[in-house]
């Protein structure tokens, strides 16, 4: 019996040893050679928000690959954070990709993103906030593909009915609080929007505070101004002139909106492709976020341009992206499919064409980046789900569970 | 037999099962001894785990879901009470739905039976991600349920946005507790980090749709097996049953249902595995949304290593799952064990 089990064992093991050591994906060796070839080939793998996107991307890429010589091939994400994550386990990441704000911590701390920064000489033309986001261990690790703010839109049929004038456009959270008021009624919400802190942290910021310090080194959910910030949240939704989307019944916010069951939301400018779209009569007009205590505030949101350490076209690749990422690039891409240029220069010319989204583009002066911090996101989702019962629980303890979690994953990740 | 010639025989035996052991222990056993292993070490799925370089931390993953007070602790004992509610709801109704439309379709004198068994057993062959889309727009706050229940005078919640409990819903309606602002010794103690009003607040409406969209497209397969079973029992049975004067129920209860036994072991154990490891419902319906209350372990394996990168505990909280299920499958098995006659006249 025992010379049974030891056999067993010993196949055991060798079997183990065998498909490890034979297994082709986990290479040992970390660098990838490089290729210097004259003609290279590039694949780009894109998480894309319709055919608009996926269409000018690739007209960008083969307009690169006429003009560089390289081939290029672009495909398309079904589940991006799991495609990535397979590509690199398996030492076959796609050479350039989108990479988005809350996953770029977690693949930066890795080592999976080539840290390109140093190569780009213009890097300074694009926005500050968005190159600190994009930041890892003080290098600029991948330029900022667009930029995303908030602004405060409104419907101007319910403001009219409501008898409010161009005048009355709110600044303050007072004012906020009485267009608010009297803009509900019947089945019309003052102002609704989602239960995340992509959306209702422009009222800590406003009123102060934020989630980490600037240097995403250390927590201050707990601060005094972030609780004013919710605070204010918290009275709006208790008076009912706040509500969330799905209060009302709508998948996000720019659905109750389009709908007309908000007067007023704060979305970011992804919302005049869906109201183009979706609800094409429907009149608004597009506001900066009224100011808090603190001053004016808003978010900022980015995917940036990933290069893999893996990519075996890695100068090929960086190439690429600079490409993609001229000033006349990113204003193809926006009048393709509407996102902001991350390039300061070219925001300044976009909204100069297009002066409904002017909100948008100057909120970028004032804007707080994302929070990219590697294993941050159970952190922030769990934040978002108190949120949701911000009406009936005490800001102050939601913010201490987003101290003491966030805290738990700093010293976890260090 | 002389012992060289049974060792012989041995080694022919293990010849011949070669083939289908090294296909099983390849594609079976290896991958969950690897799994093992990497529930042991901190990896972020960019290295390679079998190599000096894997971070060993022991039993670090495990120690963040069991013991330590924490995030990772919260949202595990969180996604266990869930998928618990769901178990505890879903196996015993799909099992009764399963017999009970087993022995309707069971009867010689029903007209169109194999067009009802057709019908009955559909929603098992129908892919669960298109049943679930279908449901999320059934159950929608302005969707087809709602608005017959808005014809029956009952203004239905949100379905999907809806987190509170049901068992906390109803103690409320009476006047026990005020869901919104639980006290007293509920609120007071806590187990794994939750408090015990919230482990006992039952599953939310959000996830009383998913516990009906289960039963709904299980109970088929079930009712198959059922049919099977039933078909098995021999008429001679039954016929001396009703001669000696059984009535229906009687016949059910003495005859039909005895004869089931081994069946009914089976479906439980197979609504017990396939029930504690839900994932594509969440994942199509709702992620975990609304306050964490649809949230399973099978898919914060998933959100913890996908999400955060962090594959140690994404394995950590799948072998917590599978001691779980093997656990309350050797429960399941002493419980419904054949019971000697002698102790069952004893009683």
């Amino acid at each position: 019996m025992t010379t049974r089990t030891a056999a067993a064992a010993l196949v055991t093991c060798t079997a183990l040893l065998t498909a490890t050591g034979c297994s082709s994906s986990f290479g040992n060796d970390p660098k990838t050679t490089q290729d210097s070839g004259g003609q290279q080939h590039l694949t780009v793998l894109i998480a894309t928000s319709g055919d608009a996107e996926t269409d000018a991307v690739k007209e960008a890429t083969a307009a690169y690959a006429k003009e560089s010589g390289n081939t290029v091939t672009v495909q398309v994400a079904k589940d991006m954070n799991q495609q990535l994550a397979q590509a690199f386990a398996g030492h076959k990441p796609p050479d350039v990709f989108y990479v988005n704000s809350d996953q770029f911590a977690n693949y930066a701390k890795a080592g999976s993103l080539y840290a390109y920064g140093d190569r780009i000489p213009d890097a300074n033309a694009f926005s500050a906030q968005l190159r600190a986001s994009f930041t890892h261990d003080g290098k600029l690790v991948c330029l900022p593909k667009d930029t995303s703010t908030l602004a405060l839109a409104v419907n101007t049929r319910l403001w009219k009915k409501a008898g409010l004038t161009d005048r009355d456009y709110p600044t303050t959270w007072a004012q906020l609080a009485t267009v608010a008021r009297k803009l509900t009624g019947g089945k019309v919400t003052g102002l609704v929007t989602s239960n995340e802190y992509q959306r209702l942290g422009v009222f800590m910021k406003q009123a102060g505070g934020w989630v980490t310090d600037p240097g995403q080194k250390r927590m201050t959910a707990d601060s005094a101004a972030n609780a004013k910030g919710l605070a204010f949240v918290q009275s709006m939704l208790k008076s009912g002139v706040m509500k969330y989307a799905q209060q009302v019944d709508a998948g996000w916010a720019g659905e109750a909106f389009g709908k007309g069951r908000a007067a007023m939301t704060i979305e970011g400018n992804w919302l005049t492709g869906a109201m183009k779209l979706d609800y094409p009569g429907v009149d608004y007009k597009v506001v900066e976020l009224p100011a808090g205590p603190a001053g004016k505030a808003t978010l900022a949101f980015s995917n940036c341009w990933g290069v893999a350490t893996g990519s075996a076209h890695r100068a090929a690749a960086v190439d690429l992206v600079k490409y993609l990422s001229t000033d006349k690039q990113q204003l193809a891409f926006a009048d393709a499919f509407g996102v902001m240029p991350s390039r300061t220069g070219a925001l300044a010319e976009f909204a100069r064409r297009d002066p409904g989204a002017k909100a948008w583009a100057d909120g970028t002066r004032y804007a707080q980046g994302p929070v990219t911090i590697a294993g941050f996101d159970k952190v922030l989702g769990q934040f978002n789900t108190d949120l949701q019962s911000l009406r009936t629980t005490d800001p102050k303890t939601i913010l201490a569970a987003l101290q003491r979690n966030g805290g738990q994953a700093l010293t976890k990740g260090d | 037999m002389p012992r060289t010639a049974r060792r012989g025989e041995g080694a022919w035996g293990w010849l011949f099962v070669s083939p289908m052991v090294l296909v099983l222990g390849l594609f079976l056993v290896l991958p969950i001894l690897m799994a093992l292993w990497v529930s042991l070490l901190h990896w972020d799925g960019q290295s390679n785990p079998f190599s000096s370089r894997a971070h060993f931390v022991g039993l670090d993953n495990y120690r963040s879901l069991l013991t330590e007070d924490g995030l990772d602790r919260t949202l595990f004992a969180t996604s266990l009470r869930n998928n618990a509610y769901y178990v505890l709801l879903t196996v015993p109704l799909q099992t009764l739905l399963a017999l009970v439309l087993a022995l309707v379709v069971n009867q010689r004198m029903l007209r169109g039976r194999s067009a009802l068994r057709t019908a009955f057993f559909f929603p098992s062959v129908t892919s669960s991600i298109a049943v679930s889309t279908v449901f999320l727009f059934l159950f929608q706050g302005s969707g087809a349920v709602n608005t017959l229940l808005a014809w029956a005078g009952v203004k239905g919640p949100n379905w999907y946005a809806d987190p509170r409990g049901v068992l906390s819903l109803l103690l409320g309606a009476l006047g026990l507790v005020d869901p919104d602002h639980p006290v007293g010794v509920l609120a007071n103690h806590s187990i794994l980090g939750l408090s015990w009003y919230q482990w006992l607040s039952g599953p939310s409406v959000a996830m009383c749709t998913i516990i009906l969209l289960s039963v709904w497209t299980t109970s088929g397969t079930f009712m198959l097996i059922f049919l099977a079973a039933l078909q098995d029992i021999p008429r001679e049975l039954e016929e001396s049953a009703a001669i000696e004067g059984a009535g229906r129920f009687q016949m059910l209860r003495y005859v039909t249902l005895p004869a089931l036994r081994p069946v009914l072991f089976l479906v439980l154990t197979l609504g017990l595995i396939s029930t504690w490891q839900v994932f594509d419902q969440v994942y199509v319906m709702s992620r975990g949304a609304p306050g964490n209350t649809t949230l399973t372990p099978a898919y914060l394996s998933y959100s913890s290593a996908f999400g955060d990168s962090d594959f140690g505990q994404g394995a950590a909280i799948a072998f917590v799952l599978l001691a779980l299920i093997l656990g309350l499958t050797a429960l399941q098995r002493l419980a419904l064990r054949e019971r000697t006659p002698r102790t069952r006249r004893n009683r």
